[in-house]
Protein backbone atom coordinates (compact mmCIF):
# COMPACT_ATOMS: atom_id res chain seq x y z
CA UNK A 1 0.00 0.00 0.00
CA UNK A 2 1.24 3.42 -1.20
CA UNK A 3 1.63 6.18 1.13
CA UNK A 4 -0.35 8.38 -0.55
CA UNK A 5 -3.48 5.42 -1.77
CA UNK A 6 -6.94 6.49 0.09
CA UNK A 7 -8.89 3.57 2.06
CA UNK A 8 -11.62 3.28 3.47
CA UNK A 9 -10.84 1.87 7.12
CA UNK A 10 -14.54 1.22 8.68
CA UNK A 11 -17.81 2.21 7.19
CA UNK A 12 -21.73 1.74 8.65
CA UNK A 13 -25.23 2.29 6.80
CA UNK A 14 -28.33 2.26 9.38
CA UNK A 15 -31.30 0.48 8.12
CA UNK A 16 -33.14 2.26 6.06
CA UNK A 17 -36.65 2.49 6.65
CA UNK A 18 -38.86 4.37 9.05
CA UNK A 19 -37.16 5.73 12.37
CA UNK A 20 -39.40 7.70 14.06
CA UNK A 21 -38.22 7.80 17.02
CA UNK A 22 -34.56 9.00 16.11
CA UNK A 23 -33.91 12.10 14.76
CA UNK A 24 -31.27 13.10 12.38
CA UNK A 25 -28.75 13.62 14.95
CA UNK A 26 -29.70 9.65 16.34
CA UNK A 27 -29.16 8.40 13.24
CA UNK A 28 -25.90 10.36 11.91
CA UNK A 29 -24.63 9.46 15.34
CA UNK A 30 -25.28 5.54 15.23
CA UNK A 31 -23.76 5.30 11.73
CA UNK A 32 -20.58 7.29 12.68
CA UNK A 33 -19.47 5.28 15.69
CA UNK A 34 -20.16 2.31 14.22
CA UNK A 35 -18.37 3.05 11.20
CA UNK A 36 -14.98 4.20 13.81
CA UNK A 37 -16.19 1.09 15.24
CA UNK A 38 -15.94 -1.14 12.22
CA UNK A 39 -12.48 0.19 11.44
CA UNK A 40 -11.23 -0.14 15.25
CA UNK A 41 -10.66 3.63 15.72
CA UNK A 42 -12.30 6.46 17.29
CA UNK A 43 -13.58 10.33 16.69
CA UNK A 44 -10.08 11.46 18.58
CA UNK A 45 -7.90 10.12 15.90
CA UNK A 46 -9.99 11.84 12.92
CA UNK A 47 -8.45 14.73 11.94
CA UNK A 48 -11.61 15.77 9.37
CA UNK A 49 -14.91 15.75 9.24
CA UNK A 50 -17.33 16.35 6.33
CA UNK A 51 -21.30 15.76 6.83
CA UNK A 52 -24.44 16.63 5.01
CA UNK A 53 -28.04 16.61 5.49
CA UNK A 54 -30.08 18.02 2.76
CA UNK A 55 -33.15 18.84 4.28
CA UNK A 56 -31.32 20.92 7.12
CA UNK A 57 -28.65 21.91 5.13
CA UNK A 58 -28.59 25.44 7.11
CA UNK A 59 -28.00 23.37 10.77
CA UNK A 60 -24.70 22.23 10.78
CA UNK A 61 -25.30 18.62 10.79
CA UNK A 62 -21.44 18.18 11.39
CA UNK A 63 -21.14 20.53 14.70
CA UNK A 64 -24.53 18.57 15.72
CA UNK A 65 -22.76 15.17 15.31
CA UNK A 66 -20.18 16.45 17.74
CA UNK A 67 -21.49 17.67 20.55
CA UNK A 68 -23.35 13.92 20.05
CA UNK A 69 -20.14 11.74 19.55
CA UNK A 70 -17.47 14.38 20.39
CA UNK A 71 -16.25 17.75 20.55
CA UNK A 72 -12.24 17.35 19.65
CA UNK A 73 -12.05 21.00 17.40
CA UNK A 74 -11.04 19.48 14.37
CA UNK A 75 -12.54 21.10 11.16
CA UNK A 76 -15.90 20.45 9.98
CA UNK A 77 -17.16 20.87 6.72
CA UNK A 78 -21.04 20.67 6.21
CA UNK A 79 -21.87 19.52 2.64
CA UNK A 80 -24.97 20.06 0.15
CA UNK A 81 -24.84 18.49 -3.08
CA UNK A 82 -28.39 17.71 -4.08
CA UNK A 83 -28.61 13.40 -3.79
CA UNK A 84 -24.70 13.08 -4.43
CA UNK A 85 -24.60 15.21 -0.68
CA UNK A 86 -22.98 11.86 0.78
CA UNK A 87 -20.65 11.15 -1.69
CA UNK A 88 -19.68 14.81 -1.93
CA UNK A 89 -19.14 14.58 2.14
CA UNK A 90 -17.08 11.38 1.45
CA UNK A 91 -15.29 13.04 -1.66
CA UNK A 92 -14.22 16.10 0.90
CA UNK A 93 -12.56 13.93 3.36
CA UNK A 94 -10.41 12.20 0.58
CA UNK A 95 -9.15 15.37 -0.80
CA UNK A 96 -8.10 16.58 2.88
CA UNK A 97 -6.21 13.32 3.26
CA UNK A 98 -4.78 13.75 -0.55
CA UNK A 99 -3.88 17.24 0.83
CA UNK A 100 -1.55 16.11 3.40
CA UNK A 101 -3.48 17.93 6.07
CA UNK A 102 -4.82 14.93 8.13
CA UNK A 103 -4.30 11.50 7.36
CA UNK A 104 -7.86 10.39 9.00
CA UNK A 105 -11.24 11.52 8.48
CA UNK A 106 -15.14 10.59 9.27
CA UNK A 107 -17.96 11.40 6.13
CA UNK A 108 -21.48 10.76 7.34
CA UNK A 109 -24.72 11.57 5.63
CA UNK A 110 -28.55 11.36 7.27
CA UNK A 111 -31.99 12.19 6.36
CA UNK A 112 -35.04 12.43 7.25
CA UNK A 113 -37.54 11.71 4.57
CA UNK A 114 -40.17 9.19 5.55
CA UNK A 115 -43.47 10.54 4.66
CA UNK A 116 -42.06 13.69 2.36
CA UNK A 117 -44.03 12.47 -1.04
CA UNK A 118 -42.96 13.23 -4.20
CA UNK A 119 -39.84 15.54 -4.47
CA UNK A 120 -39.36 18.45 -6.77
CA UNK A 121 -40.41 21.97 -7.24
CA UNK A 122 -44.13 21.61 -6.52
CA UNK A 123 -46.92 24.02 -7.87
CA UNK A 124 -45.74 27.09 -6.20
CA UNK A 125 -48.60 29.29 -7.69
CA UNK A 126 -48.23 32.73 -5.94
CA UNK A 127 -51.64 33.98 -4.46
CA UNK A 128 -52.99 37.08 -6.27
CA UNK A 129 -55.45 38.63 -7.85
CA UNK A 130 -53.50 39.80 -11.02
CA UNK A 131 -51.41 38.04 -13.09
CA UNK A 132 -47.81 39.55 -11.73
CA UNK A 133 -44.43 38.58 -13.79
CA UNK A 134 -41.94 37.43 -11.63
CA UNK A 135 -38.29 35.48 -11.81
CA UNK A 136 -36.14 34.32 -14.03
CA UNK A 137 -38.78 33.64 -16.65
CA UNK A 138 -41.26 36.40 -15.98
CA UNK A 139 -43.78 33.57 -14.93
CA UNK A 140 -47.96 34.49 -14.01
CA UNK A 141 -48.11 31.06 -12.55
CA UNK A 142 -46.31 28.13 -11.35
CA UNK A 143 -44.79 25.97 -13.97
CA UNK A 144 -45.92 22.72 -12.60
CA UNK A 145 -48.94 21.15 -14.97
CA UNK A 146 -48.74 24.01 -17.18
CA UNK A 147 -44.73 23.62 -19.00
CA UNK A 148 -44.17 20.14 -17.99
CA UNK A 149 -42.74 18.92 -14.50
CA UNK A 150 -39.94 19.32 -12.25
CA UNK A 151 -41.23 16.54 -9.75
CA UNK A 152 -38.51 13.98 -9.74
CA UNK A 153 -40.70 11.14 -10.95
CA UNK A 154 -41.14 12.57 -14.00
CA UNK A 155 -38.17 14.04 -14.79
CA UNK A 156 -36.53 11.11 -14.81
CA UNK A 157 -39.29 9.38 -17.00
CA UNK A 158 -38.85 12.07 -19.63
CA UNK A 159 -34.50 11.18 -18.66
CA UNK A 160 -35.34 7.29 -19.66
CA UNK A 161 -37.93 7.98 -22.58
CA UNK A 162 -35.19 10.13 -23.83
CA UNK A 163 -33.02 7.16 -24.50
CA UNK A 164 -35.49 5.32 -26.05
CA UNK A 165 -35.97 8.37 -28.55
CA UNK A 166 -32.46 8.08 -29.60
CA UNK A 167 -31.77 4.60 -29.44
CA UNK A 168 -35.25 2.96 -29.91
CA UNK A 169 -36.02 -0.16 -28.69
CA UNK A 170 -39.37 -1.87 -30.44
CA UNK A 171 -40.58 -3.51 -27.30
CA UNK A 172 -43.09 -2.75 -24.58
CA UNK A 173 -41.61 0.47 -23.00
CA UNK A 174 -43.40 0.38 -19.82
CA UNK A 175 -42.52 -3.56 -18.83
CA UNK A 176 -38.62 -2.92 -19.79
CA UNK A 177 -38.63 -0.66 -17.21
CA UNK A 178 -40.71 -2.45 -14.62
CA UNK A 179 -38.32 -5.72 -15.32
CA UNK A 180 -35.15 -3.38 -14.35
CA UNK A 181 -37.27 -2.73 -11.31
CA UNK A 182 -38.43 -6.45 -10.50
CA UNK A 183 -34.55 -7.71 -10.49
CA UNK A 184 -33.71 -4.78 -7.96
CA UNK A 185 -36.73 -5.40 -5.45
CA UNK A 186 -35.71 -9.29 -6.25
CA UNK A 187 -32.47 -8.08 -5.00
CA UNK A 188 -34.02 -6.49 -1.85
CA UNK A 189 -34.71 -9.88 -0.44
CA UNK A 190 -31.89 -10.44 0.79
CA UNK A 191 -30.82 -6.83 1.99
CA UNK A 192 -31.96 -6.69 5.78
CA UNK A 193 -30.92 -3.19 5.62
CA UNK A 194 -33.87 -1.97 2.64
CA UNK A 195 -36.54 -0.03 3.93
CA UNK A 196 -38.79 -2.68 1.44
CA UNK A 197 -37.88 -6.22 0.91
CA UNK A 198 -40.50 -7.36 -1.40
CA UNK A 199 -40.13 -9.53 -4.13
CA UNK A 200 -42.46 -7.80 -7.00
CA UNK A 201 -42.95 -9.63 -10.34
CA UNK A 202 -43.06 -7.40 -13.41
CA UNK A 203 -46.60 -7.53 -13.75
CA UNK A 204 -47.18 -6.61 -9.60
CA UNK A 205 -44.73 -3.69 -10.48
CA UNK A 206 -46.89 -2.24 -13.49
CA UNK A 207 -50.10 -3.01 -11.44
CA UNK A 208 -49.03 -0.74 -8.67
CA UNK A 209 -50.62 3.28 -8.74
CA UNK A 210 -49.00 4.83 -11.73
CA UNK A 211 -46.73 8.05 -10.83
CA UNK A 212 -45.44 9.53 -13.88
CA UNK A 213 -45.32 7.41 -16.88
CA UNK A 214 -43.69 5.07 -17.06
CA UNK A 215 -42.75 5.00 -13.65
CA UNK A 216 -45.44 3.41 -11.25
CA UNK A 217 -44.62 3.55 -7.79
CA UNK A 218 -42.85 0.39 -7.00
CA UNK A 219 -40.40 1.89 -9.76
CA UNK A 220 -39.58 5.39 -7.37
CA UNK A 221 -36.98 5.02 -4.91
CA UNK A 222 -38.71 4.79 -1.50
CA UNK A 223 -38.46 7.88 0.60
CA UNK A 224 -37.15 6.71 3.97
CA UNK A 225 -35.07 7.74 7.09
CA UNK A 226 -31.12 6.62 7.23
CA UNK A 227 -27.85 7.52 7.87
CA UNK A 228 -24.22 5.94 6.37
CA UNK A 229 -20.28 6.92 7.78
CA UNK A 230 -16.91 5.66 6.06
CA UNK A 231 -13.71 6.33 8.15
CA UNK A 232 -10.93 7.10 5.54
CA UNK A 233 -7.24 6.63 6.04
CA UNK A 234 -4.22 7.05 4.25
CA UNK A 235 -2.29 4.58 3.10
CA UNK A 236 0.92 5.83 4.97
CA UNK A 237 -1.20 5.61 8.45
CA UNK A 238 -2.75 1.90 7.29
CA UNK A 239 0.50 0.39 7.40
CA UNK A 240 0.70 1.28 11.49
CA UNK A 241 -2.39 0.04 11.82
CA UNK A 242 -3.10 -4.10 12.54
CA UNK A 243 -2.75 -6.80 10.01
CA UNK A 244 -6.59 -7.04 10.68
CA UNK A 245 -7.59 -3.55 9.67
CA UNK A 246 -5.53 -3.57 7.16
CA UNK A 247 -7.26 -7.14 5.42
CA UNK A 248 -10.34 -5.59 5.95
CA UNK A 249 -9.63 -1.79 4.42
CA UNK A 250 -11.01 -1.28 1.02
CA UNK A 251 -8.84 0.37 -1.29
CA UNK A 252 -10.24 3.81 -3.36
CA UNK A 253 -8.99 3.45 -6.25
CA UNK A 254 -10.72 6.46 -7.94
CA UNK A 255 -12.94 9.01 -6.27
CA UNK A 256 -14.07 11.72 -8.22
CA UNK A 257 -16.76 14.37 -8.70
CA UNK A 258 -18.47 15.89 -11.74
CA UNK A 259 -21.09 18.68 -12.57
CA UNK A 260 -22.65 18.95 -15.89
CA UNK A 261 -21.10 20.56 -18.59
CA UNK A 262 -23.24 22.50 -20.78
CA UNK A 263 -25.46 20.28 -23.11
CA UNK A 264 -28.34 22.51 -25.95
CA UNK A 265 -30.90 21.40 -23.68
CA UNK A 266 -29.68 21.44 -20.27
CA UNK A 267 -31.34 23.99 -19.44
CA UNK A 268 -34.82 22.38 -19.73
CA UNK A 269 -34.32 18.73 -19.03
CA UNK A 270 -31.57 17.74 -16.63
CA UNK A 271 -28.57 15.84 -18.04
CA UNK A 272 -28.25 13.11 -15.87
CA UNK A 273 -25.57 11.34 -18.86
CA UNK A 274 -22.82 13.88 -19.79
CA UNK A 275 -21.25 14.21 -16.13
CA UNK A 276 -21.84 10.28 -15.14
CA UNK A 277 -20.04 9.17 -18.50
CA UNK A 278 -17.18 12.56 -17.63
CA UNK A 279 -17.02 10.67 -13.95
CA UNK A 280 -16.93 7.03 -15.07
CA UNK A 281 -13.85 7.60 -17.47
CA UNK A 282 -12.26 9.78 -15.24
CA UNK A 283 -12.45 7.23 -13.04
CA UNK A 284 -11.53 3.91 -14.73
CA UNK A 285 -8.64 5.87 -15.50
CA UNK A 286 -7.58 6.80 -12.42
CA UNK A 287 -8.00 3.16 -11.29
CA UNK A 288 -6.67 1.50 -14.20
CA UNK A 289 -9.80 -0.70 -14.76
CA UNK A 290 -12.38 -0.83 -16.87
CA UNK A 291 -16.02 -1.66 -17.22
CA UNK A 292 -15.53 -5.70 -17.71
CA UNK A 293 -13.14 -5.47 -14.50
CA UNK A 294 -16.29 -4.50 -12.48
CA UNK A 295 -17.54 -7.56 -9.80
CA UNK A 296 -20.70 -5.35 -9.01
CA UNK A 297 -22.00 -1.86 -9.56
CA UNK A 298 -24.32 0.06 -6.92
CA UNK A 299 -25.66 2.89 -9.38
CA UNK A 300 -28.18 5.72 -9.01
CA UNK A 301 -31.37 4.09 -9.67
CA UNK A 302 -33.86 6.49 -7.93
CA UNK A 303 -36.37 5.40 -10.48
CA UNK A 304 -36.02 2.16 -13.28
CA UNK A 305 -36.27 4.78 -16.08
CA UNK A 306 -33.24 6.11 -14.68
CA UNK A 307 -30.81 3.03 -14.37
CA UNK A 308 -31.17 2.04 -18.09
CA UNK A 309 -29.64 5.55 -18.87
CA UNK A 310 -26.77 4.54 -16.29
CA UNK A 311 -25.67 1.21 -18.03
CA UNK A 312 -24.24 3.20 -20.79
CA UNK A 313 -23.00 6.32 -19.15
CA UNK A 314 -20.97 3.95 -17.01
CA UNK A 315 -20.02 1.79 -20.25
CA UNK A 316 -20.94 -0.92 -18.47
CA UNK A 317 -22.33 -1.15 -21.90
CA UNK A 318 -21.51 -1.00 -25.49
CA UNK A 319 -22.79 2.16 -26.63
CA UNK A 320 -26.61 2.78 -26.94
CA UNK A 321 -26.92 -0.51 -25.92
CA UNK A 322 -28.32 -0.62 -22.63
CA UNK A 323 -32.03 -2.02 -23.25
CA UNK A 324 -30.44 -5.39 -25.14
CA UNK A 325 -27.49 -5.35 -22.01
CA UNK A 326 -30.43 -5.41 -19.34
CA UNK A 327 -32.54 -7.88 -21.42
CA UNK A 328 -29.40 -10.68 -21.69
CA UNK A 329 -29.52 -10.27 -17.99
CA UNK A 330 -26.24 -9.24 -17.79
CA UNK A 331 -26.94 -7.24 -14.54
CA UNK A 332 -28.73 -9.20 -12.10
CA UNK A 333 -26.95 -10.87 -9.37
CA UNK A 334 -25.49 -13.90 -11.64
CA UNK A 335 -24.68 -11.69 -14.83
CA UNK A 336 -21.52 -10.59 -16.27
CA UNK A 337 -21.88 -6.99 -14.07
CA UNK A 338 -24.40 -7.61 -11.06
CA UNK A 339 -26.08 -3.87 -10.29
CA UNK A 340 -27.63 -2.86 -7.12
CA UNK A 341 -27.86 -6.36 -5.58
CA UNK A 342 -28.63 -4.42 -2.50
CA UNK A 343 -32.35 -3.46 -3.66
CA UNK A 344 -30.79 -0.29 -5.01
CA UNK A 345 -33.04 2.70 -4.11
CA UNK A 346 -36.71 1.44 -5.18
CA UNK A 347 -36.27 -0.81 -2.52
CA UNK A 348 -34.02 -0.22 0.08
CA UNK A 349 -34.55 3.22 0.28
CA UNK A 350 -32.98 6.63 -0.50
CA UNK A 351 -32.66 9.02 2.44
CA UNK A 352 -30.61 11.77 0.46
CA UNK A 353 -27.72 12.12 1.78
CA UNK A 354 -26.88 8.71 3.33
CA UNK A 355 -27.23 7.68 -0.56
CA UNK A 356 -23.92 8.72 -1.49
CA UNK A 357 -22.23 6.67 0.88
CA UNK A 358 -24.57 3.84 1.65
CA UNK A 359 -23.68 2.49 -1.98
CA UNK A 360 -20.03 2.65 -1.06
CA UNK A 361 -20.58 0.44 2.15
CA UNK A 362 -22.77 -2.34 -0.15
CA UNK A 363 -19.64 -2.52 -2.20
CA UNK A 364 -17.06 -2.93 0.68
CA UNK A 365 -19.42 -5.34 2.44
CA UNK A 366 -18.85 -7.73 -0.81
CA UNK A 367 -15.28 -7.09 -1.36
CA UNK A 368 -14.52 -7.90 2.30
CA UNK A 369 -16.78 -10.79 1.91
CA UNK A 370 -19.03 -10.09 4.61
CA UNK A 371 -21.93 -10.28 2.73
CA UNK A 372 -23.40 -12.99 3.80
CA UNK A 373 -26.19 -14.29 1.84
CA UNK A 374 -26.08 -12.06 -0.72
CA UNK A 375 -22.13 -11.85 -0.99
CA UNK A 376 -21.03 -11.81 -5.05
CA UNK A 377 -18.43 -14.89 -4.71
CA UNK A 378 -15.05 -13.55 -5.21
CA UNK A 379 -15.91 -9.82 -5.83
CA UNK A 380 -12.65 -7.80 -5.87
CA UNK A 381 -13.40 -4.81 -7.88
CA UNK A 382 -16.84 -2.50 -7.68
CA UNK A 383 -17.95 0.62 -8.52
CA UNK A 384 -20.58 2.82 -6.65
CA UNK A 385 -22.49 5.96 -8.34
CA UNK A 386 -24.40 8.98 -7.27
CA UNK A 387 -26.42 11.30 -8.92
CA UNK A 388 -27.83 14.56 -7.71
CA UNK A 389 -29.83 16.95 -9.89
CA UNK A 390 -28.35 19.99 -10.83
CA UNK A 391 -26.26 18.53 -11.02
CA UNK A 392 -23.27 16.11 -9.61
CA UNK A 393 -21.96 12.75 -9.83
CA UNK A 394 -19.79 10.67 -7.82
CA UNK A 395 -18.11 7.79 -9.17
CA UNK A 396 -16.50 5.80 -6.48
CA UNK A 397 -13.95 2.55 -7.90
CA UNK A 398 -12.90 0.42 -4.68
CA UNK A 399 -10.88 -2.65 -4.79
CA UNK A 400 -10.33 -5.17 -2.27
CA UNK A 401 -7.41 -5.74 0.03
CA UNK A 402 -4.46 -7.40 -1.56
CA UNK A 403 -3.87 -8.96 1.91
CA UNK B 1 -61.20 42.63 -27.19
CA UNK B 2 -59.55 41.69 -23.20
CA UNK B 3 -56.12 42.59 -22.36
CA UNK B 4 -53.58 39.39 -22.17
CA UNK B 5 -50.42 38.54 -20.84
CA UNK B 6 -47.83 35.35 -21.75
CA UNK B 7 -47.47 32.92 -19.16
CA UNK B 8 -44.18 33.32 -19.06
CA UNK B 9 -41.91 36.35 -20.94
CA UNK B 10 -40.43 34.16 -23.38
CA UNK B 11 -43.55 33.51 -25.12
CA UNK B 12 -44.89 36.13 -27.80
CA UNK B 13 -48.46 36.56 -29.02
CA UNK B 14 -50.10 38.10 -31.40
CA UNK B 15 -51.02 36.64 -35.00
CA UNK B 16 -48.31 34.52 -34.93
CA UNK B 17 -47.25 33.24 -31.33
CA UNK B 18 -43.73 31.81 -31.07
CA UNK B 19 -41.33 31.53 -28.76
CA UNK B 20 -38.06 33.86 -28.22
CA UNK B 21 -34.39 33.42 -26.93
CA UNK B 22 -31.58 34.60 -25.44
CA UNK B 23 -28.56 33.73 -28.13
CA UNK B 24 -25.37 34.10 -27.49
CA UNK B 25 -23.95 35.96 -30.40
CA UNK B 26 -20.31 33.65 -30.22
CA UNK B 27 -21.36 30.28 -30.01
CA UNK B 28 -25.45 30.38 -30.56
CA UNK B 29 -26.15 29.00 -27.43
CA UNK B 30 -29.94 29.79 -26.62
CA UNK B 31 -31.36 30.83 -23.42
CA UNK B 32 -35.20 31.10 -22.13
CA UNK B 33 -33.70 33.26 -18.90
CA UNK B 34 -31.17 36.00 -18.68
CA UNK B 35 -27.67 35.00 -18.15
CA UNK B 36 -24.94 36.96 -17.22
CA UNK B 37 -22.52 35.19 -19.43
CA UNK B 38 -23.24 32.11 -21.38
CA UNK B 39 -23.21 28.73 -19.99
CA UNK B 40 -21.54 27.07 -23.08
CA UNK B 41 -18.91 29.17 -24.37
CA UNK B 42 -18.73 32.01 -21.47
CA UNK B 43 -19.33 34.97 -23.68
CA UNK B 44 -21.32 38.17 -22.85
CA UNK B 45 -23.60 39.15 -26.09
CA UNK B 46 -26.50 38.38 -26.27
CA UNK B 47 -29.21 38.76 -29.10
CA UNK B 48 -33.30 38.16 -29.26
CA UNK B 49 -34.15 35.17 -31.67
CA UNK B 50 -37.22 33.52 -32.72
CA UNK B 51 -37.54 29.83 -32.18
CA UNK B 52 -39.42 27.55 -34.30
CA UNK B 53 -42.75 26.57 -33.74
CA UNK B 54 -42.28 23.37 -35.62
CA UNK B 55 -40.81 20.28 -34.24
CA UNK B 56 -41.11 16.65 -32.46
CA UNK B 57 -41.30 15.43 -29.21
CA UNK B 58 -38.12 13.83 -28.28
CA UNK B 59 -39.22 12.45 -24.96
CA UNK B 60 -42.15 12.47 -22.64
CA UNK B 61 -44.04 11.41 -19.50
CA UNK B 62 -47.86 11.42 -18.01
CA UNK B 63 -47.98 12.76 -14.77
CA UNK B 64 -50.90 11.44 -12.72
CA UNK B 65 -52.61 14.01 -10.82
CA UNK B 66 -53.80 12.76 -7.27
CA UNK B 67 -55.51 16.07 -6.78
CA UNK B 68 -59.16 15.81 -6.66
CA UNK B 69 -60.79 17.02 -9.83
CA UNK B 70 -57.09 17.78 -11.92
CA UNK B 71 -56.46 15.81 -15.06
CA UNK B 72 -53.26 13.75 -15.99
CA UNK B 73 -50.91 15.89 -18.27
CA UNK B 74 -48.30 15.01 -20.27
CA UNK B 75 -44.93 17.04 -19.61
CA UNK B 76 -43.09 17.02 -22.84
CA UNK B 77 -39.60 17.78 -24.30
CA UNK B 78 -39.80 18.74 -28.06
CA UNK B 79 -37.17 19.67 -30.45
CA UNK B 80 -38.12 22.82 -32.28
CA UNK B 81 -35.54 23.08 -35.31
CA UNK B 82 -32.48 22.54 -32.85
CA UNK B 83 -33.96 24.28 -30.35
CA UNK B 84 -35.11 21.64 -27.20
CA UNK B 85 -38.23 23.22 -25.43
CA UNK B 86 -40.32 21.91 -22.57
CA UNK B 87 -44.03 22.32 -22.46
CA UNK B 88 -47.05 20.04 -22.40
CA UNK B 89 -48.76 17.89 -25.25
CA UNK B 90 -52.06 19.37 -25.32
CA UNK B 91 -55.39 18.85 -27.52
CA UNK B 92 -54.22 15.10 -27.37
CA UNK B 93 -55.17 11.89 -25.22
CA UNK B 94 -52.93 11.73 -21.87
CA UNK B 95 -52.63 8.19 -22.80
CA UNK B 96 -49.12 6.23 -23.65
CA UNK B 97 -50.63 4.41 -26.07
CA UNK B 98 -51.63 8.00 -28.41
CA UNK B 99 -48.51 9.40 -28.00
CA UNK B 100 -44.84 8.16 -30.08
CA UNK B 101 -41.46 9.26 -29.54
CA UNK B 102 -40.73 11.32 -32.50
CA UNK B 103 -44.42 12.56 -32.85
CA UNK B 104 -44.67 15.87 -35.02
CA UNK B 105 -45.96 18.79 -32.93
CA UNK B 106 -46.87 22.39 -33.40
CA UNK B 107 -46.45 25.02 -30.92
CA UNK B 108 -49.85 26.46 -30.05
CA UNK B 109 -51.65 28.98 -27.33
CA UNK B 110 -54.78 28.55 -25.17
CA UNK B 111 -56.19 30.76 -22.04
CA UNK B 112 -55.34 29.91 -18.31
CA UNK B 113 -57.74 32.28 -16.71
CA UNK B 114 -58.43 35.77 -16.63
CA UNK B 115 -57.87 37.86 -13.41
CA UNK B 116 -59.69 40.01 -11.38
CA UNK B 117 -59.09 42.80 -14.11
CA UNK B 118 -60.16 40.83 -16.87
CA UNK B 119 -56.61 40.24 -18.21
CA UNK B 120 -56.21 36.51 -19.49
CA UNK B 121 -53.19 34.65 -19.01
CA UNK B 122 -51.99 32.76 -22.41
CA UNK B 123 -49.80 29.32 -22.00
CA UNK B 124 -48.32 27.57 -24.90
CA UNK B 125 -48.71 23.49 -25.66
CA UNK B 126 -47.60 21.40 -28.29
CA UNK B 127 -50.54 19.77 -30.23
CA UNK B 128 -49.90 16.73 -32.76
CA UNK B 129 -49.70 17.25 -36.43
CA UNK B 130 -51.15 14.58 -38.51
Amino acid sequence: MANDDIWILGINMTKFGKHPDKDVVDLASEAALAALADGGVTIKEMGVLAAGNLMGAAAGIGQQLQKQIGQTGIPVFNVANACATGATALRTVIMAIKAGECDMGLAVGVEKLSGAGMLGAGFGVAASDEWTPSGRYGAVSGFEGKLGTDMMPGVFAQVGMEYLHQHPYDGADFELFAGISAKNHFNSTMNPLAAIQKDMSVEQIMAEPMIAYPNTRAMCSANSDGAAAAVVVSGAKLRTLSKEQQKRAVKVSASVLTSDPYQEACQILPDVNTLTRVAAKQAYELAGVGPDDLDLVELHDCFATAELVHYDNLMLCSEGNAVDFFLSGATTRDGKTPVNVSGGLESKGHPIAATGIANIWEICYHLRGEAGPRQIEGAKVGLAHVIGLGSACGVHILEKSGL
Amino acid sequence: MAQQIPMVDYLVLGDSPHLVANECTDCGAKFFDRRNACASCGGTSFKKTDIATDGEIRSFTIVTAFMPGADNYVPVVVDLGGTSVRGQLINAPAEAANIALGQKVRLTTYSIGADTAGTEAINYGFEPVN
